[in-house]
Formats: structure tokens, C-alpha cells, sequence
């Protein structure tokens, strides 16, 4: 294997943590905040996904379809919290998976009624189309490469908005005495549903970008909310920083396994059976990293206690 | 108002009844529906016995549905190709016997429940959840990109496994089969929740500080609790693989978890018949929405919805109007 083709792997997999990043963060900050698990990420993803793929039929312009992602989603995000979500906060996790999974059934077999079954496509624009030649003569696909600056521009957005500013000090106060920020006059439940559609808009972000070089299809939600979880049971519920190293984390090891250990079986056993047992093993690979971090810390690298 | 032991009782009457007015009738599909909500039922009882008694909310008991599908297909598939599992060191051959494939799924979910329990088991509350989803996820993942026993289109069964005596591929026997199993497990999980056992378990899902005060091992009763309730699910699996005469990753899809879930929360938490009324309640719901409309999921969605916020205490819990379950 070349240096080329790793460092290529490399920025792969870096697109795809940032990616998870974007779908974990919102995931994280509700659960830090308002202690809600909400299974329902997967389709607002997968709503930002349609709504841009939409937009883009209309109107050809993928900038205007990025906007749009980022507007359905939080709109839908702010009306489920405002019509079911703000029921749950003080259930048990129980109720809120099933609730949150009768809400997948709903938000699911909907797109399907009113897209249909088939999967839509969603261009990449002209002007991010092709490659870029990065310092070393590395050859790497441009849009790719905007993904990865835009989940960074995203993250150091979010460290910003929760380090520096008045809502920022009021979700880090949400999250560590709900009563006590109530009782002295803010109007939590408007805080609520502000967290709630910040982290709805993040993950159709996410749906959209992806859906650029992916297909945009029912479904495409949900095994990314389960490898979210992954990356948030490694960096710590609640952690914006876990969610960001889980995610890189996760990102690379999924990335750089598929490549890699069909390679390094192939050098002791026939290239057939290497790539059988590589590639089956690297589908396992991030859920082992994840059995191993919780042996050597149940709440993740970044959880407290 | 009725008491939930007479509640139980025209459940499982009505379990019985439905399948022998289809057999007389000559509706071999209706005996189907029945046997699915049978194998449905049994695997909510094993999931229950973690998540209602326990508190130990596992979303990925479909890894034991899986694998004991997966026992049942590899071992039928061998017999039905006559080539033998292994031969070194010593031979292992398939075999199509139900028994043997019953014992053989137990065994084999129940120490795959022993190692994702012991790991799952170190965390509590959401991270459990996560945990036990991710661990079912990486096993459906792996039968994937597994070519071995058909990959991602799963794997044949041509003919249903065989039970001394018994002609299982007349649909009243097997479901006899089934039934019979239901019935079993079901006074198995009612001795064991009544047991010192089984007390201690509630004790410490309701309060673990005072439950390791006294002196329980919580990790261990949990953990024992976890495996024998995906035993249970295991078995399950290997009915559901064999009525279908078909397995493939599907069968360890987070959905699957999901849905072993929803019989749980319609029927009643923590309810013996919980799970037994919510399979058969979700049994008929995909037969008739499913008939009326293509979309039904969002009819299921809604009525789950209603459920989780307005009906605590799920289907039995109304009949018999308490909350929490009360029988002696």
C-alpha cells in the first residue's frame, strides 16, 4: 500500500468522523441537557437529506438545498419537541426509546408516501465537483474536502456558541441544575426547544452533505444514529469534545480497517480468504474499539464519573 | 374490572381456539398468523424477564433472535447438503432435528447473551441502551459481509426440521410445537420471577443501593437474568427460522430489537402475559392495517405513540385497570 493511498484513507476517514460528529453532537447535547434519548436523529437526518434533494430538483442550486436541509430540519425538530418530545423529559428512557421509535415508524413510512420507495439523487455542484491537489501531490476530491472543513467550521461553531455566549452559558447551566436556571427567570422550555432544533438542524446538515455522494433513500437515517451511539458511548453522553473525538475516532477506524486489514491478512493467508475474513472483521471493528473503551472506561473518554 | 389471572387465562384461550377454528375451517394461513404471534410472544417473555423484571432495557435482543436463527440454518444446512460443520479435531455433522437445534440455539445465545451482558452489564441507564443496540448492529453487520451461510441474502431451508412423532410441516402440529414451548417457558419464567431468585432481581431494579446493602451481587443477578432471558429470545429465533424455513440478517436488525420491544409496551411491562398479548395484538394490527393500507408502520406508529404517552401499563393494564402488576 502506498503513503498516497493511506493518506487518501486517512482524509476518508476524517470526512466520515466529521460527518458522525455532526449527527452525534446534536445527539449528545440534547441528552446532556434536557436527558433524552431521541432515536428519532436518524430521520430528521434523513429529512435534511430529502428536503435538500427536493430543493435541488426545484431550484438546481445545491447552496439553496444546504439552507433548505438545514430549515426542514429544525422546523419538523422544533414541532415533534414542541408536540411530543416535551412529554418525555421526565419518563423513563424506556418510554422515550419507544416513543422516539414510534416517531422513526411515522417519519419513515410518511417519506416513503410521499417520495416513494425509490432512492433520489443529489448532485454534487459544478463548482465543488473534481479535485484538488493538496501539498505532496496528493490528488483528493474537492467536495470531500469541503466536508471536512465544514463539520471543522461546524464543531468550532458549536465550542464557540457553548463557551462564549449567553444561550451558550445557559444550556452549560440547563445542564447542570434544570430547576435552579428556572428559578431564576429563564424560560427553560424555550431553551428546550432551541437545543432541540440547533441539534435537528445539525444532523439534516449531515442527512444532505452525505446525500451528495450517497443516495438519498428511507432508512438511510438509522444505521447512522447507531453508529452515532457508537461514537457517543465512546467520547461520553453529554460531552461535546467526546462527541468530537469518538467521532474521529470512529470515523478513522472504520475507514482505515476496511482498507487495511484485508492487506494485512493477505500477507500471511491466500488473498481470497484475507478479503473475507478482513472485511468481515473490519464491519465488526468500531463495536470492538467500543467493548474496549467501555473495559477500560464505562463512561467513555470524556464522561464524567 | 377483571382480574389479570382471568385476563391471562382468555388470552392464552383465545391463543388456542383462533388456530383450531382455522385448522377445522381450512385456513392454513390464520394457523401461520397464530404460530408468528406464538414465536413473537416467546421471544418478548425472554425479553422481559431482562427489561420488565430487571429494568435492564436491552435494545439488541435481536443478536440472540439472530443466533438462533442462525443455529437452526447452519446446522439445517449442513444436514441438508450432508457435509459435516468441522471434522478436526472431531466431527460435528448438521442435523435437522428440532430438539437438538432447540439446545443448540439455547446454548449458543445464551453465552453470546454472557458476553455482551458482562460487557453491556458495566454501564447503566442510556449507555446500556446504546451498548446493547451497537452490539446487535456489529453481529448483523457481520452476517453480512459473512459469504459463508449466504451473506446478505440469507440462507434456505427446503424442509422443515423434523420432531419424533410429530409431522411439522402440518401447520396445526407445528404450532402445537410452539405452543406447547410458550406454555413451558411461561411457567418456567413465573417460578423464576417467584424464586429468591427472581425477587432479588426486582429488588434491585427498584432500588439497587438497598438491594447491595443487603448484601445481593446486583452485577451477577443481572447478568444471570440477561443470559437466560436471551436464551429465551435464542429459542425464539429458532422457531421463527424454522416456520419460515428461511434465515438471513434480517433477523438481527435493530428493527427486530424494536419490535420485540413494542410487544413488551403494548401488552404491559413487567407482566407475565405482557408480551403474549402485545405479539397478538401486533399480529393482528400488520394483518388488518397492513390489508387497508400499504403504510401501516404509520398507523403502528401512532398507536404505539398513544400508548407510550396516555396507556401506562399497556393493553392488560386497562382491562384490569391497575398500573402495576399486582398478581399473587
Amino acid at each position: 500500500m502506498t503513503t498516497l493511498l493511506l493518506i487518501e484513507q486517512v482524509l476518508n476517514g476524517l470526512q466520515f468522523g466529521v460527518m458522525l460528529f455532526l449527527m452525534a453532537a446534536g445527539l449528545t447535547l440534547i441528552f446532556g441537557v434536557m436527558g433524552l434519548i431521541n432515536l428519532a436523529h436518524g430521520s430528521l437526518y434523513m429529512i435534511g437529506a430529502f428536503a435538500a434533494a427536493a430543493v435541488a430538483g426545484w431550484t438546481g442550486n445545491f447552496f439553496l438545498a444546504l439552507v433548505a436541509s438545514l430549515i426542514a430540519a429544525a422546523i419538523i425538530g422544533a414541532l415533534i419537541e414542541l408536540t411530543v418530545i416535551r412529554r418525555l423529559y421526565d419518563r423513563d428512557h424506556l418510554e422515550q426509546v419507544l416513543a422516539t421509535f414510534a416517531l422513526i415508524l411515522i417519519f419513515s413510512e410518511a417519506t416513503r408516501w410521499v417520495f416513494g420507495s425509490f432512492p433520489l439523487f443529489l448532485n454534487i455542484p459544478d463548482v465543488l465537483n473534481g479535485t484538488v491537489t493538496l501539498p505532496g501531490g496528493i490528488q483528493y476530491s474537492l467536495y470531500r474536502l469541503t466536508i471536512i472543513l465544514i463539520g471543522l467550521a461546524v464543531a468550532a461553531g458549536l465550542f464557540l456558541l457553548i463557551s462564549k455566549t449567553r444561550v451558550g452559558m445557559r444550556i452549560r447551566a440547563g445542564e447542570n441544575d434544570r430547576e435552579m436556571i428556572a428559578a431564576l427567570g429563564v424560560d427553560i422550555s424555550v431553551l428546550y426547544t432551541m437545543v432541540f432544533a440547533l441539534g435537528a438542524a445539525l444532523a439534516g446538515l449531515s442527512g444532505a452533505l452525505v446525500g451528495a455522494i450517497q443516495s438519498v433513500e428511507v432508512g438511510m437515517g438509522e444505521p447512522v444514529l447507531i453508529l452515532a451511539f457508537v461514537v457517543i458511548v465512546i467520547g461520553g453522553i453529554g460531552s461535546i469534545k467526546g462527541a468530537l473525538a469518538g467521532a474521529i475516532l470512529v470515523g478513522l477506524t472504520d475507514t482505515l480497517g476496511r482498507t487495511m486489514l484485508p492487506v494485512i491478512f493477505g500477507t500471511f493467508m491466500e488473498p481470497s480468504a484475507a478479503t473475507t475474513v478482513g472485511s468481515a472483521l473490519a464491519s465488526m471493528l468500531i463495536y470492538i474499539l467500543m467493548a474496549g473503551v467501555l473495559l477500560y472506561k464505562p463512561t467513555g473518554l470524556f464522561g464524567s464519573t | 374490572m377483571m382480574r389479570e389471572r382471568h385476563i391471562n387465562m382468555i388470552i392464552l384461550a383465545l391463543l388456542v381456539l383462533v388456530p383450531t377454528y382455522a385448522h377445522f375451517a381450512e385456513e392454513p394461513f390464520t394457523i401461520t398468523l397464530a404460530t408468528r404471534a406464538v414465536i413473537f410472544a416467546l421471544a418478548g417473555v425472554g425479553l422481559n424477564l431482562a427489561l420488565g423484571q430487571g429494568g435492564l432495557v436491552s435494545f439488541g435482543h435481536a443478536a440472540y433472535f439472530g443466533m438462533g436463527g442462525y443455529a437452526m440454518g447452519i446446522l439445517a444446512s449442513h444436514a441438508q447438503n450432508y457435509e459435516p460443520i468441522m471434522e478436526v479435531p472431531f466431527l460435528i455433522e448438521g442435523t435437522n432435528s428440532m430438539p437438538v437445534i432447540w439446545l443448540v440455539a439455547i446454548v449458543m445465545s445464551a453465552l453470546l447473551a454472557l458476553l455482551i451482558g458482562a460487557l453491556s452489564l458495566r454501564t447503566t441507564g442510556v449507555y446500556f441502551i446504546m451498548v446493547t443496540l451497537a452490539f446487535g448492529q456489529m453481529f448483523y453487520y457481520f452476517t453480512i459481509s459473512w459469504p459463508a451461510y449466504g451473506g446478505e441474502d440469507g440462507l434456505s431451508i427446503y424442509v422443515r426440521n423434523q420432531f419424533p412423532g410429530m409431522n411439522t410441516l402440518d401447520p396445526i402440529q407445528f404450532f402445537s410445537i410452539c405452543f406447547v414451548l410458550l406454555c413451558a417457558v411461561l411457567f418456567l419464567v413465573n417460578r423464576l420471577n417467584k424464586s429468591p431468585f427472581g425477587l432479588a432481581l426486582n429488588g434491585a431494579h427498584q432500588n439497587e443501593e438497598r438491594a447491595l446493602t443487603v448484601g445481593i451481587n446486583v452485577y451477577r443477578v443481572r447478568l444471570v437474568a440477561f443470559v437466560i432471558s436471551g436464551a429465551i429470545t435464542g429459542l425464539a429465533g429458532a422457531l421463527f427460522a424454522d416456520l419460515n424455513r428461511f434465515v438471513s440478517p434480517t433477523m438481527f436488525s435493530w428493527q427486530i430489537s424494536g419490535e420485540i420491544m413494542i410487544f413488551i409496551i403494548l401488552g404491559g411491562v413487567a407482566r407475565l402475559f405482557g408480551p403474549v398479548a402485545g405479539a397478538a395484538l401486533y399480529i393482528m394490527l400488520e394483518h388488518f392495517l397492513g390489508g387497508l393500507s400499504e403504510y401501516w408502520f404509520i398507523y403502528l406508529g401512532a398507536i404505539l405513540l398513544f400508548v407510550v404517552l396516555f396507556a401506562k401499563g399497556g393493553i392488560i393494564g386497562k382491562l384490569s385497570r391497575k398500573e402495576i402488576s399486582h398478581d399473587g
